[in-house]
């Protein structure tokens, strides 16, 4: 029987997506929901989504954002290194800070960086940014399978799942063995493609010999009602431009050539 | 075995804190030697027309290098130079690397005509890895480029850099913070926009320190030996920010720690690239420029 489970990365607060997308699992009929951190960031109401994923059956990974919010942290470690990058991410983390609860920090701190678990006989890993650092960009074009068959090594696995990045892709280094590495996006926010919808992973595995599948799932949710609560609550208009459009119009230049040339900006 | 960066002002080779080695992740392969078309005044290798102390790499040395690499997991390659353009096999190099991973390329964009430009957008658009040309450059103009980069050098770069921009490869500016504006914001900033003036709507800008070695050792001023790192110096959490502690630079003498320092005395580590994948001691001033500014060679 096929062993299914959904991953989905990056809330950055976004607790409409979360709830689209936890209802497109549940329909899906996964055993299991992991989140791979970074609850908080960009959207409004920070408490909203770290309550709902609270109130879930979600097993929650703890990304670079809930470790500095969790700790009270000076920046949110995204790992940008270009000043207007980092002008943006400063404003986002200032407000969610300041609007997340001692409660949800105190759950913050307490979510573990890694997770190790069986789909079919396969070995996952599961961990925020990359095994190795939890806020490595691992992008498509500079992620090639020589570095991921390294990973897969040292970390003892048959697949790993990462996000951070905020794109979704997976690159396949060995299909009869069922070995690669899936980097499954974000929901908080879209994925540079022009489509508002929410994107998640659902990854499976049927057992025996046929290794593994990986189906990315988009999934509609009440962007408008979103965009309106960011704008009320003084968000920067940049990122509401975002939600609206479905181009990133922050966080760009951390982008590689590829990437940043799929976008609109 | 630790590998001791000697340096001709230090009396204590011993003295810099230790790396340990994390493993490669990016591989610098210094194809071009330190042969250049130009010799800028603040090159810290002193690469000119006429230096031959590091020759251009064959491509059978490339080809097997890249070989070992594909076994240890590198994640980025870098090509550099001198002028990596200089050399005759430079695309087929290029498309080398392309098959198994991203690369950037440090150039000073002279030899960049429309026609190379729009072969390197289709290598580019053909490889599933990225492809960057980081151009160097001195300024907003001729007058603050060309004392340093030789006269002329301003418009034949900036026409480079628009051939590949043409094209749809657009280039990383590297510039240097010889001119002390450029270490500020604001001098960061008007160079952003002049790029957006010149036509390069998304300007991708790397601003780089001065490194007080080779020709620019002479231009400004040598490092002192006061400027190293002791062994306690380095900063909780600096040694995942430099980058020597995932990368080494081959040459076609050798490997190094990194592409700074492969003209330095004791820098060399070794004639196959195993021997460089150990621990080093920063013991050099560069050292501890890289690790005051927070500077990686990346792009």
């Amino acid at each position: 029987m096929t062993d299914r489970i959904a991953v989905f990365g990056g809330v950055y607060s976004n607790y409409h997506a979360l709830e689209a997308v936890l209802a497109d699992a549940r329909q899906q009929g996964v055993r299991q929901t992991h989140c791979l951190g970074d609850v908080g960031g960009f959207g409004p109401h920070p408490d909203r989504a770290a309550d709902r994923l609270r109130r879930s059956n979600v097993h929650c990974l703890q990304g670079n954002y809930d470790d500095s919010v969790g700790n009270g942290r000076s920046d949110c470690q995204c790992g940008y290194t270009d000043p207007r990058d980092n002008h943006f991410a400063e404003l986002s983390y200032r407000y969610t800070l300041q609007n997340t609860s001692e409660e949800n920090r105190a759950w913050m701190r307490g979510l573990s960086p890694h997770h190790r678990m069986r789909l079919g006989d396969r070995r996952v890993l599961m961990a925020h940014g990359s095994p190795r650092q939890v806020n490595e960009f691992l992008w498509e074009s500079m992620t090639p399978p020589a570095f991921v068959r390294r990973l897969l090594e040292e970390f003892s696995c048959d697949l790993i799942l990462v996000a951070h990045s905020g794109l979704y892709w997976s690159l396949c280094v060995d299909p009869a063995a069922g070995r690669g590495l899936i980097n499954v996006g974000a929901i908080g926010r879209p994925a540079n493609d022009g489509d508002r919808s929410a994107s998640y992973a659902i990854v499976s595995a049927a057992g025996g010999n046929d290794g593994l599948g990986v189906e990315f799932r988009r999934v509609e949710y009440d962007w408008k009602t979103l965009a309106a609560e960011m704008r009320s609550e003084g968000l920067p208009e940049e990122f509401t431009q975002t939600i609206e459009t479905g181009w990133w119009t922050t966080c760009l230049e951390i982008l590689p050539a590829k990437e940043r040339g799929r976008g609109r900006f | 075995m630790i590998q001791r960066l000697a340096h001709p002002v230090s009396s204590d080779p011993h003295r810099g804190p230790v790396l340990e080695f994390g493993g490669l992740d990016v591989l610098w392969i210094q194809v071009g030697g330190t042969l250049c078309n130009i010799a800028c005044t603040h090159c810290f290798i002193s690469c000119g027309p006429k230096n031959d102390s590091h020759p251009m790499m064959r491509r059978d040395e490339v080809q097997a290098l890249l070989e070992r690499a594909e076994t240890l997991g590198v994640k980025e390659y870098y090509f550099t130079g001198g002028e990596p353009f200089l050399h005759d096999e430079i695309e087929a190099l290029i498309a080398d690397v392309l098959r198994q991973g991203p690369l950037s390329i440090l150039t000073n964009a002279l030899l960049i005509d429309d026609a190379r430009a729009s072969r390197l957008a289709w290598m580019a658009e053909s490889s599933p890895f990225g492809l960057d040309l980081r151009v160097s450059i001195d300024g907003m103009d001729a007058t603050e480029n060309d004392p340093i980069r030789g006269r002329g050098s301003f418009d034949k770069i900036l026409a480079g850099a628009r051939h590949l921009n043409d094209h749809g490869l657009n280039p990383v500016f590297t510039v240097t913070t010889v001119h002390a504006k450029y270490a500020a914001s604001r001098g960061r900033g008007e160079f952003m926009q002049h790029l957006r003036h010149l036509g390069f709507e998304r300007p991708r800008v790397k601003f780089i320190p001065p490194f007080r070695i080779g020709r620019e050792e002479r231009r400004d001023e040598a490092y002192c030996d006061e400027h190293r790192l002791g062994p306690q110096d380095l900063l909780a959490g600096g040694e995942n920010a430099l980058q020597c502690g995932s990368c080494r630079a081959v040459t076609a003498r050798g490997v190094y720690p990194c592409p700074i320092l492969i003209e330095e005395d004791g820098a060399r580590m070794g004639a196959a690239l195993e021997e460089g994948l150990r621990p080093i001691a920063l013991n050099h001033p560069a050292c501890k420029s890289c690790h005051q500014e927070g500077f990686s060679c990346r792009t």
